[in-house]
């Protein structure tokens, strides 16, 4: 697998099924690892860097669950390579910013992917569509489990798995789910919902991760809390949380199809005129368009377009992956038009 | 509108709120992300971390200069400052301070979750004894009949995990949870 070869269709997670999936976009799992007897990476020198890629990447290779994934040293890539997988979700923003002596390793369906040498030694990460974080951690678990068989983790049986910082200290695990709640937020009851998710220590974030805002009504909730529980309570303690929006989310469909039925057609149908017209279009734009004819989608006040589609749109619209897609470098002008007419292309093919 | 800091497009406004007074910010994408990083650095976990520290009221009295990760060099301080360890060993050399931290930020210091394989606990689990019996009829809740002395109950095995915890043991604390663990699956 090339890194080109991922191009032309996005992850598996992004493919619009699963439980609750007119809500939940997602389900992501991370775990965070750091290697016995080496320094973590705020320390690290050359050479511990390089025993950490040396020892992932031998494991990597003999562990059959990795079989389809490639291992890429990220100072072997270019920027725009970079920041492509950064998009994809595979890695964070920090880790596509100081290359040397950085590596990730991506599964072919991108489910899975690896940090190598990020704030920790390994970020583990698993993602699957849908609201499934039960399903999303026997997948994780069991390539943690095929890994620490290859590779001492440092762990204190007191406090679990000890990672560079306190907050991830224990089980080191997040998982986090993406929730499309726009109804929510034309009902105007969204930051009474966050302000609860917060209350009870779990943290919201945008759909582009750690310091990002929420744009097209897009939410990410994740815990915050990682030591004193376990990993299936700390999942339960999610999908509990996550039941509970979903409800509140639907309820609040349910009343603007009764109260205002023709003002959210009208939205709907307005945003998906300008998407498949548009000759220029900028990202925070498309996202918002986007995220209205989404919920014309699952509302059914649209059929014209099917949701995977519009998922795939979501990641492609972005820089690097215009850029890869025209074959060269794009100012910030031209990728709004570029993103025009990809937009215009994916919704012909529909 | 254009970006506050260049000729771009602004895509990204910041309200920013100082002594009351709020300040508006107009960026574009580049620009947003660049002030981001600048302002996880001003209020960033760093001072999260130092202000939880600072309210330890069982923090042991050591002298902060003489507290270094003999592995790392690492000093308590720079922890402290950045809010990141250097190595898996600084756990071990800022112990003390490190209970009363993690319990600021989890609500607990004792680690419930997966265990690595291969890793035993130090602790002798012969200093534990744990009687378990089969109720030989349903016992009513609460009101039931004390137990013979010996015979140990969730419920009594649960004060005694709160009192070792207490104690910071976490191994017996662990030991205990499990017993608790398997008297209520059998119950």
């Amino acid at each position: 697998m090339e890194l080109n070869d991922l191009i032309h269709h996005t992850g598996e997670w992004l493919r619009g099924t699963g439980p609750h999936a007119h809500i939940v976009l997602s389900s992501r799992i991370r775990l965070a690892r750091n290697l016995k007897g080496v320094l973590f990476t705020n320390r690290a020198q050359r050479k511990d860097f390089d025993a950490v890629l040396s020892s992932v990447e031998t494991a990597v290779k003999e562990i059959s669950l990795f079989n389809e994934s490639r291992f890429f040293r990220l100072s072997e890539l270019d920027n725009v390579d970079r920041q492509f997988l950064v998009e994809r979700h595979l890695m964070s923003h920090d880790h596509a910013s100081n290359p040397q002596g950085k590596a990730v390793v991506v599964s072919k369906e991108e489910a899975l992917s690896v940090m190598v040498n990020e704030e920790d030694h390994l970020r583990i990460q698993v993602m699957q569509s849908g609201h499934n974080l039960d399903g999303t951690w026997e997948i994780i678990n069991n390539i943690d489990n095929a890994l620490s068989e290859k590779i001492d983790y440092a762990y204190l049986p007191e406090w679990g798995y000890l990672t560079a910082c306190p907050t991830n200290t224990g089980t080191a695990m997040r998982g986090s789910v993406m929730l499309h709640l726009p109804a929510l937020v034309m009902t105007r009851q969204i930051n009474k919902v966050l302000m609860a998710i917060s209350k009870l220590s779990f943290a919201s974030r945008g759909f582009y991760g750690e310091g990002t805002q929420a744009i097209g009504n897009f939410y990410q909730i994740s815990n915050q809390v990682s030591l004193g529980h376990s990993e299936l309570d700390i999942i339960s303690n999610i999908n509990g949380l996550i039941r509970q929006i979903v409800d509140q989310e639907e309820q609040a469909r349910q009343a603007l199809l009764v109260q205002n039925r023709l003002m959210l057609e009208d939205k709907i149908c307005r945003a998906w005129g300008i998407l498949k017209h548009a000759r220029i279009v900028s990202s925070q734009e498309t996202i918002e368009l986007m995220s209205m004819v989404r919920l014309g989608l699952d509302m059914g006040i649209l059929q014209e377009i099917d949701s995977k589609a519009m998922n795939d749109l979501f990641i492609m619209i972005q820089p690097a992956h215009l850029q890869k897609l025209e074959g060269r470098k794009l100012n910030s002008a031209e990728r709004d038009i570029r993103r025009a007419l990809l937009i215009r292309e994916k919704v012909r093919k529909t | 509108m254009k970006c506050d800091k260049c000729p771009k497009k602004a895509t990204v406004h910041l309200t920013e709120i100082v002594d009351g007074k709020a300040a508006e910010m107009h960026l574009c994408e580049d620009c947003a992300r660049d002030q981001s990083q600048h302002m996880e650095q001003q209020f960033g976990l760093a001072d999260l971390l130092a202000g939880l520290t600072d309210f330890g009221k069982h923090v042991p009295e050591v002298p902060k200069e003489s507290l270094l990760c003999p592995a790392c060099g690492l000093s308590y301080e720079d922890f402290r400052k950045f809010g990141r360890f250097g190595c898996a060993k600084c756990y071990v050399a800022f112990t003390e301070h490190l209970k009363t931290l993690l319990k600021k930020i989890h609500g607990s210091n004792i680690h419930l979750g997966k265990k690595l394989a291969g890793v035993v606990p130090e602790a002798a689990p012969s200093k534990i004894k744990v009687v378990t019996v089969e109720p030989q009829v349903p016992a009513p809740a609460l009101s039931a009949a004390p137990l013979p002395p010996g015979v140990e109950t969730a419920d009594s095995l649960r004060i005694k995990m709160h009192q070792a915890i207490e104690k910071e043991d976490f191994e017996l604390a662990a030991s205990l949870r499990d017993k608790i663990r398997e008297l209520e699956q059998k119950g």
